[in-house]
């Protein structure tokens, strides 16, 4: 009796001391990314990364102006296409969608999120590059615009969701017919939430790489107006890093260490702002 | 008075009502729309190969010979190492989190590692290429080889690039997955079954093991699904580190490539339309494979939160 005692709280303390180290596992890994991202590419950066144009291989500086104006084209290009299509699917889903309808559209959508990127990047090809016979930025904005929809749509929903019920029935009881419950009330009640959503939308595109290869391929020069290749820094980052010269990988951390503080860094002022908009309820 | 604002508004409700169905209808036409291009941009290949495309292994664009084997297997191998690697961390953690951590600690926790699966996969490449393979080079792989190697899985010459680099750099990448959909599905299990069994006598891990986690089987399931999916399309990371040579090796230490590894390389560069057809072929298995398991994932992990009342 005793030893079988013994064993359970041996076997509890064992046990969660692993589960433990499981999570310090984790969470280790992430703030040895985030470590060395800073230490390496912090120091690889310069002024120059942001405001000079890629070197051929042998000079030493450059930087990557052209790829940062081209992902901004890139992301400006898929939020255009992506947001409203979310945006206006979400309302559906939580304003007007049947059980069955929305069930459909929820499912559908959850398997859109799964596609994997490279697939993406694929169908536009053979969709607008092949038939256009060139690869461009408008490209690359539709195959991340379309990445961007499922996330678009499931956080509008929530956070329509989350509007209290007596708001719509203080306004429905003011005689507002339905249309303008929902865009004089509910939308307002839930902006915060909904455009916090869109923000990490476009961090989590922003980093997409698979699918800008055969869309808005790359350029080491500055791309005009929308339908000529574009550099974008995902690309570049993938580029640099597998050629086998010093300097370009150097510029590789620095472009990774910009790339991931504007990814964190949407993704802390979103909890930041989601957590502020909660307590206020 | 009512009765007239309420037809005269009538109108402005069904534009509204018909411009959220159009957005909601263009989601399906999209999703059709992949498959679509994927079926018949595929066209060539599959009437000249049928199913060897799938099960012959010499891939020749010279010849004009497709078989697609070699990435298929390099797919699988990488994507059981990485499930190997993240299953028992990643549910480990769930449990730490949801059973253990105090909520502040668990919440903020949480947040990190939602934070890991943000990290774009380009950078997993980048910390993959230079320090991950360095390490299992001078670090991981000899030790391995000197305790294991008379097993066929760890002989040969270590180059760093290898299937092992590429299942280590998929696992960290997905074990997020894991971890946020399990822990919330281990949230969802009732608190009653747990005071049940602590007033049996049972200790914190006996409850855990033998109540928690056979409840919330499912979820998990669902949750490692969700994360093989990932890692199944999971591209940039796994071309830098996995070597990109077309071979079906018994050992997990030689270089392989994956179906999404060959997209990503040979897309672009593809001639004639048999080759690019080929290419695109592997795309639509691709498509269909994560399709079927996250739509199976998506229902188990549904029948999880339903059977707890929290739909």
């Amino acid at each position: 009796m005793m030893n079988y005692h013994r064993r359970k709280r041996l076997t509890n303390k064992l046990m969660f001391t692993l589960t433990a180290l499981c999570a310090a596992v984790t969470v280790g890994i992430l703030l040895f990314i985030l470590g060395y991202l800073v230490i390496k590419g912090g120091g690889a950066l310069n002024w120059g990364f942001f405001t000079k144009l890629p070197v051929p291989v042998g000079e030493t500086g450059g930087g990557m102006a052209n790829a940062l104006v081209g992902s901004g084209k890139v992301l400006l290009l898929a939020a255009a296409l992506g947001v409203p299509i979310g945006f206006l699917g979400g309302v559906y889903l939580s304003e007007y969608g049947s059980k069955t309808s929305g069930f459909v559209l929820r499912y559908v959508t959850d398997l859109l999120n799964g596609v994997p990127s490279i697939v993406i990047g694929i169908v536009v090809y053979t969709w607008i590059v092949h038939r256009q016979g060139h690869f461009s930025a408008v490209a690359g904005g539709i195959a991340l615009g379309i990445m961007m929809i499922p996330i678009a749509v499931r956080s509008t929903e929530e956070f329509l969701q989350a509007v209290p019920a007596s708001l719509r029935e203080g306004a429905f009881a003011l005689g507002a017919a339905k249309w303008q419950v929902i865009t004089t009330v509910v939308i307002p009640a839930a902006a915060r939430g909904i455009l916090t959503g869109v923000m990490l939308d476009l961090a989590r595109v922003a980093g997409e790489t698979a699918p800008l290869l055969f869309t808005a391929l790359n350029n080491q020069f500055w791309s005009e107006g929308w339908s000529h290749p574009t550099a974008t820094l995902p690309v570049m980052i993938f580029t640099y890093a597998i050629s086998p010269y010093e300097d370009w990988h150097r510029q590789a951390w620095a472009a990774g260490f910009v790339l991931l503080s504007f990814v964190f860094g949407i993704n802390v002022i979103a909890r930041l702002a989601l957590g502020r908009g909660r307590i206020a309820h | 008075m009512r009765s007239i604002l309420g037809r005269s508004i009538r109108p402005a409700d069904t534009i509204a009502y018909l411009i959220t169905l159009t957005a909601s209808g263009g989601i399906f036409g999209i999703t059709a729309l992949v498959f679509f291009e994927l079926f018949t941009g595929s066209e060539l290949s599959r009437a000249k190969f049928g199913w060897n495309f799938l099960l012959t292994q010499v891939w020749d664009p010279v010849a004009g010979v497709f078989g697609a084997l070699p990435f298929i297997y390099g797919t699988m191998v990488t994507s059981a190492l990485a499930l190997m690697i993240a299953i028992p961390i990643g549910v480990g953690t769930a449990i730490f989190l949801a059973e253990q951590a105090p909520p502040k600690v668990s919440n903020l926790l949480t947040f990190l590692i939602e934070l890991l699966a943000a990290v774009p996969s380009v950078i997993y490449g980048l910390l993959g290429v230079f320090v991950l393979v360095p390490i299992l080079q001078s670090v991981v792989v000899p030790p391995l080889q000197t305790v294991f190697g008379f097993l066929p899985i760890f002989q040969g010459t270590f180059y760093g690039v290898s299937l092992f680099s590429a299942g280590v750099v998929l696992s960290i990448m997905i074990v997020p997955f894991v971890v946020s959909v399990s822990r919330e599905v281990l949230l969802t299990v009732p608190r009653e079954m747990k005071e049940a069994s602590f007033a049996l006598g049972a200790s914190a891990w006996q409850t855990t093991w033998k109540v928690t986690l056979p409840y919330a089987r499912k979820g998990i399931y669902g949750s490692i699904f969700l994360a093989l999916a990932r890692a199944l399309g999971e591209t940039m990371a796994v071309t830098m580190v996995i070597g990109n040579t077309p071979q079906i090796k018994a050992s997990i230490l030689a270089p392989g490539y994956t179906i999404a590894a060959v997209i990503a390389n040979e897309f672009t560069e593809a001639t004639g339309d048999l080759y690019l057809n080929s290419l695109i072929e592997l795309g639509l298995v691709l498509f269909v494979v994560t399709f079927v398991l996250n739509g199976f994932a998506r229902i188990l992990v549904m029948q999880t939160s339903k059977a707890s009342g929290r739909v």
